[in-house]
C-alpha cells in the first residue's frame, strides 16, 4: 500500500483528534464517581513551624502542657508509663539534648533549666523517608512527613534513621494505654507499627491549624506556610533570630526555634 | 469366598466408614444461617433515598476494594472528597463516614466476616486501629 503525505497527515489528525477526547469525555462525563480535594483544606507549599521558647516561658502558666495535651487528646495517644515504650508526638526536653553541640555551660539559667518543645521536625531531606523500606513513611509534596500505618512493618529503620528521636514503637496494644478521652473521629495505633508527628494534616484537610497550635494561650507556636512571605511562620522568622536543630546533618528541619 | 478373619475386617471397614464420615453426619442439618447484615441503623432509617456510594451490587462485591482506593487517597495523595456519580459528597473515611451510617458494626460488618471465616484478629484488621461507634445492645 502506497501512502502520500495527503493520506498520512488525514490518518494523523483523526488519530489525534481520538486522543485528545478522552479528557473532554472525563470533563462532560457526569455519572463517573471522582476524587477531589476538600475545598476547605488548608495547602502549603511547605508547611512550617516557629517556636518561640520565651513567650512559651514566660507568657504560659507553670508547668503549662496544653499544647502537648491537645495533641494526644487529638490523636489518641497513649500514655504506656515507662520510659522504654514512651509515645512520643509533642513532649519536652532540655536544652543539651535539643541542641547539643550548643552548648557552651554559660547559657542562661533559663535556657539550660527549662524545657523546650520538641516535635517531629518534618525535615525537607528527611532520613526516615529514605530509610523505610515499605515506603510507609514518605514526604507529601507540602513538606509533611507522613505515616502510613497501614504499610509500616514495625522494622523501626525510621527511628535509626531519625536524628531527632521523634518517632516512637507501639511494643504493645496501646488502646488500654490512651489516658486521654479517646477520639472516635482518629483511629489508634496497633502493636508493631511506629508513630510521631504528623503535623495535624487530618486537621489541615478540615480547614484547621493544628491542635497544638490552636492549644496555645500564649501564641508561643506559630504554623504556616514557609514559601508564602506574608505567612504568620515567615513574619515570626523574620522578625526574631531562630535555629533549627542540628542544622549540620542537612535534614533541613521544618521546624524553628526563636530563642 | 471365603474372608480370613473377615468380621474383624468388615467390623474394621464399618469403623474407619464410620469415622471417616463424621464430619458429614455431625453436621447434618446445622448449617450456619445465612448472613443478614442489618441496615436499621437511625441514620439510614431517617434517610428518604437509601443509597450507598455505589450501587447495591457494586458495594457488596466490591467493597473491600473501594476502602483500599480510599485508604490510598487519602493517606498518599491526600484527597478526601469522593463525589459520587448522583453528585453526593462523601468524605472519604471508613472510621468517619462509612460508620455514620452502618453504624452497627456487629450488625453489618461482622455478619458476613464471621460467616466467611474472617476472624477480627485477623483479615480484615480494620479494628485494631479504627475506632468503631459505639453500639447500644
Amino acid at each position: 500500500m502506497e501512502t502520500n503525505r495527503r493520506d498520512f497527515l488525514k490518518i494523523g489528525g483523526v488519530c489525534a483528534l481520538g486522543l485528545g477526547s478522552l479528557p473532554v469525555l472525563n470533563a462532560v462525563a457526569q455519572n463517573v464517581p471522582k476524587i477531589m480535594d476538600n475545598p476547605q483544606a488548608l495547602t502549603a507549599k511547605r508547611w512550617a513551624m516557629a517556636i518561640d521558647v520565651k513567650k512559651c516561658w514566660e507568657k504560659g502558666k507553670p508547668g503549662c502542657k496544653d499544647c502537648i495535651l491537645a495533641c494526644h487528646t487529638t490523636h489518641n495517644v497513649p500514655d504506656i508509663g515507662t520510659l522504654k515504650e514512651e509515645i512520643k508526638w509533642i513532649w519536652t526536653e532540655k536544652y543539651e539534648n535539643v541542641f547539643p553541640g550548643f552548648e557552651s555551660g554559660n547559657e542562661p539559667h533559663d535556657i539550660r533549666e527549662k524545657p523546650f518543645l520538641v516535635l517531629c521536625n518534618h525535615c525537607a531531606n528527611a532520613p526516615c523517608t529514605r530509610v523505610c523500606p515499605t515506603k510507609a513513611t514518605f514526604k507529601r509534596a507540602d513538606g509533611i512527613t507522613m505515616m502510613d500505618f497501614h504499610r509500616c512493618i514495625g522494622c523501626r529503620y525510621c527511628m535509626a534513621g531519625c536524628p531527632y528521636g521523634a518517632r516512637s514503637f507501639n511494643f504493645r496494644d496501646p488502646r488500654n494505654y490512651i489516658k486521654t478521652e479517646l477520639n472516635p473521629t482518629f483511629p489508634t495505633r496497633e502493636r508493631g507499627v511506629v508513630e510521631k508527628c504528623n503535623f495535624c494534616e487530618e486537621r489541615l484537610a478540615a480547614g484547621k491549624i493544628p491542635a497544638c497550635v490552636e492549644a496555645c494561650a500564649a501564641k508561643a507556636l506559630t504554623f504556616g506556610d514557609l514559601e508564602d512571605p506574608s505567612s504568620e511562620v515567615r513574619k515570626a522568622l523574620g522578625a526574631q533570630y531562630s535555629i533549627r536543630r542540628k542544622p549540620e546533618l542537612g535534614t533541613l528541619p521544618g521546624v524553628y526555634y526563636i530563642i | 469366598m471365603k474372608i480370613y478373619d473377615g468380621k474383624y475386617i468388615l467390623i474394621g471397614l464399618l469403623v474407619f466408614v464410620g469415622v471417616i464420615t463424621f464430619p458429614i453426619w455431625f453436621n447434618l442439618g446445622k448449617a450456619a444461617p445465612p448472613p443478614e447484615p442489618k441496615l436499621d441503623t437511625p441514620v439510614i432509617m431517617q434517610m428518604a433515598q437509601k443509597q450507598c456510594v455505589l450501587p447495591r451490587e457494586e458495594m457488596r462485591t466490591g467493597h473491600m476494594q473501594i476502602l483500599n482506593d480510599w485508604r490510598t487517597q487519602v493517606v498518599r495523595n491526600g484527597k478526601r472528597m469522593y463525589v459520587a456519580a448522583d453528585g453526593k459528597t462523601y468524605e472519604m473515611s471508613l472510621q468517619n463516614e462509612c460508620m455514620r451510617c452502618h453504624s452497627n458494626k456487629t450488625q453489618f460488618c461482622d455478619q458476613c466476616h464471621t460467616y466467611a471465616g474472617l476472624k477480627l484478629d485477623s483479615t480484615p484488621y480494620c479494628w485494631t486501629c479504627h475506632v468503631p461507634p459505639k453500639e447500644t445492645k
